[in-house]
């Protein structure tokens, strides 16, 4: 047997009692052939075009998961940025789409559709307008659609307009879905340098340089790395930590990778990336933050956190790079609270705070995720908050991303419950001296200089 | 079509694991290239890597019967296709 039993053992433990999993499958698929000046028409052509494409996304996954012994957690779907298909159309209101996109995911068997979304960071065009303003709507009258803004990028700066525009969407969207503690929230996220083919929610979308179908996954597995640093030696240094995580992320990668190519193959459809993320999940022991504290900080959110972190999502990115070639996505480390049960644990302790988030945002992926505010926060308060996410992000090069909920009715040490995947999370503090005069303004805070770096 | 595949077996010791478990693959057409076996503190632990002739009996099906073996015998009986174990361990 060339296999020895011992490797064998070890992905046995690592499926049974570790969660590595496979976190998404995700089929993105192009919707451009839907445009039509008719929403019906075209909220008609959406859904056929949806069912079409992933009928056997369900099924074929299943099987994959059950000849593989790999569970596949979520298969989902992304589509091309709505407010293309929106530009068609003259309506106000096009949440029509994301019910055509609602019933289709739901038909298929998919827990979450992406992408009634706009790319606005240069400006808001009339049907990224009209997209824009539907969302509250799509998302309250909508179980399974996510959406996603994109308002900066490093190549056109911030785009401060959108950013408060958005942080009235925030609002607006919280208050629709009040009786949930604004669940609505949850599945929508502010991006700045938003990527094409990520393959997780909320903020998946099927960019416009993608083929007409692709099969992009996202892997897990934070609970795999966390046991593997808990079995190191209290003594290891941390080269040792850091090189022990890698050899972990390179086989959790490389199962990915072979969902990620079988998937493609049986559905048809090309393969596109693997998404080397360490996603989270509410069960006890898949968490980031536990990865944290066990390479040594007292709790997570405590000084060393930003260090340990950047570690962590360095080391998984080597790892994974020598697991595949097609490294895409999001690919850093996601740091949800409400979907972390060591994250929750951190801000019940008072270890965690909304300014250390931001801090950790800078080292790994997408950051101010999941986080529950107070109900009473103002939408220009919420703007600064994004505008300060885009920033780090813009300056950096780097996605970066905020999803808040300013939850109605709550306050500081309040819980927000959203169940699943989304969690239940504290509600956070949020620093009083907002910079209600600098969202305001509005305008543009232009794109940084590329050059004279130091 | 033939498939490579690791098949595991965790439980307690008792008479006739190794019996029951290779005429659920003898009825399948399964082949058993290798097979390696230990007990550890009284828990039984087999591995087996086995070639599915999935034109005699299908995939699934073979998992379906062992599952129905591991069922009665009480075992954690798994059947995993070998990719995935290479790919986790090699380059």
């Amino acid at each position: 047997m060339s296999l020895e039993p011992e490797e064998i053992v070890e992905t046995l433990l690592m499926i049974t009692q570790q969660n590595l999993d496979i976190r998404t499958v995700t089929l993105g698929m192009s919707l451009a052939g839907c445009a039509d000046n008719d929403l019906v028409r075209m909220s008609g052509k959406v859904r056929e075009h949806i069912l079409r494409t992933a009928e056997r996304l369900v099924p074929v996954c299943d099987r994959i998961a059950a000849e593989y012994g790999v569970p596949i957690v979520n298969k989902r779907i992304a589509v091309t940025p709505i407010s293309l298909l929106a530009a068609a159309c003259t309506d106000e209101d096009v949440s029509l789409l994301a019910q055509a996109m609602d019933s289709a995911a739901a038909e298929v068997g998919v827990d979450f559709i992406g992408g009634f979304s706009a790319l606005v960071q240069k400006g808001v065009g009339d049907a990224d307008r009209r997209l824009i303003a539907s969302i509250p709507s799509a998302l309250a009258n909508t179980t399974r659609v996510c959406s996603s803004v994109n308002v900066a990028s490093t190549r056109a700066g911030t785009n401060m307009d959108a950013v408060v525009a958005m942080s009235r969407i925030v609002k607006a969207t919280a208050e629709a879905t009040a009786d949930q503690d604004g669940i609505g929230c949850g599945k929508l996220v502010v991006f700045c340098n938003m990527v094409e083919d990520n393959p997780f929610m909320a903020g998946a979308v099927h960019g416009i340089g993608e083929p007409d179908a692709v099969v992009n996954v996202g892997i897990s597995g934070p609970g795999a790395v966390r046991a593997v640093v808990e079995a190191l030696p209290a003594d290891a240094d941390l080269t040792e930590v850091a090189e022990a995580i890698k050899a972990t992320s390179f086989k959790i990668t490389r199962a990915g990778e072979l969902i990620a190519r079988e998937a493609a193959e049986r559905l048809g459809v090309e393969m596109g990336i693997v998404d080397l993320s360490l996603a989270p999940t509410p069960a006890e022991g898949d968490s980031v933050a536990a990865i944290i504290e066990a390479i040594g900080v007292e709790r997570c959110g405590g000084p060393g956190t930003t260090a340990a972190l950047a570690l962590l999502n360095d080391a998984v990115k080597k790892g994974g790079a020598m697991g595949t070639s097609s490294i895409g996505g999001l690919s850093g480390a996601f740091i949800p609270v409400s979907e972390d049960a060591g994250m929750v644990r951190a801000v019940e302790d008072g270890a965690l705070t909304l300014e250390k988030l931001e801090a950790m945002t800078a080292v790994c992926s997408v950051g101010l995720d999941m986080i529950a505010v107070p109900g009473d926060t103002t939408a220009e308060t919420i703007a600064a908050i994004i505008a300060d996410v885009c920033a780090i992000g813009v300056v950096n090069s780097k996605t970066t991303a905020a999803r808040l909920i300013p939850a109605p009715g709550k306050s500081v040490g309040d819980r927000v419950e959203f169940g699943g995947l989304l969690g239940a999370a504290p509600v956070m503090a949020v620093n009083a001296w907002a910079g209600t005069r600098l969202s305001r303004r509005g305008g543009r805070i232009p794109a940084p200089l590329g050059s004279l770096r130091n | 079509m033939k498939t490579r595949a690791i098949l595991s077996v965790l439980g307690e010791d008792r008479v006739g694991i190794v019996a029951a478990v290779s005429r659920v693959l003898a009825e399948a057409g399964a082949n058993i290239e290798d097979i390696r076996q230990t007990i550890l503190s009284g828990v039984f632990s087999m591995t087996m890597l086995v070639t599915v002739d999935e034109d005699s009996t299908p995939f699934d099906a073979v998992q379906a019967k062992l599952a129905e073996v591991g069922t009665e015998l009480g075992l954690q009986i798994t059947l995993q296709r070998e990719d995935v174990f290479r790919y986790m361990h090699r380059v």
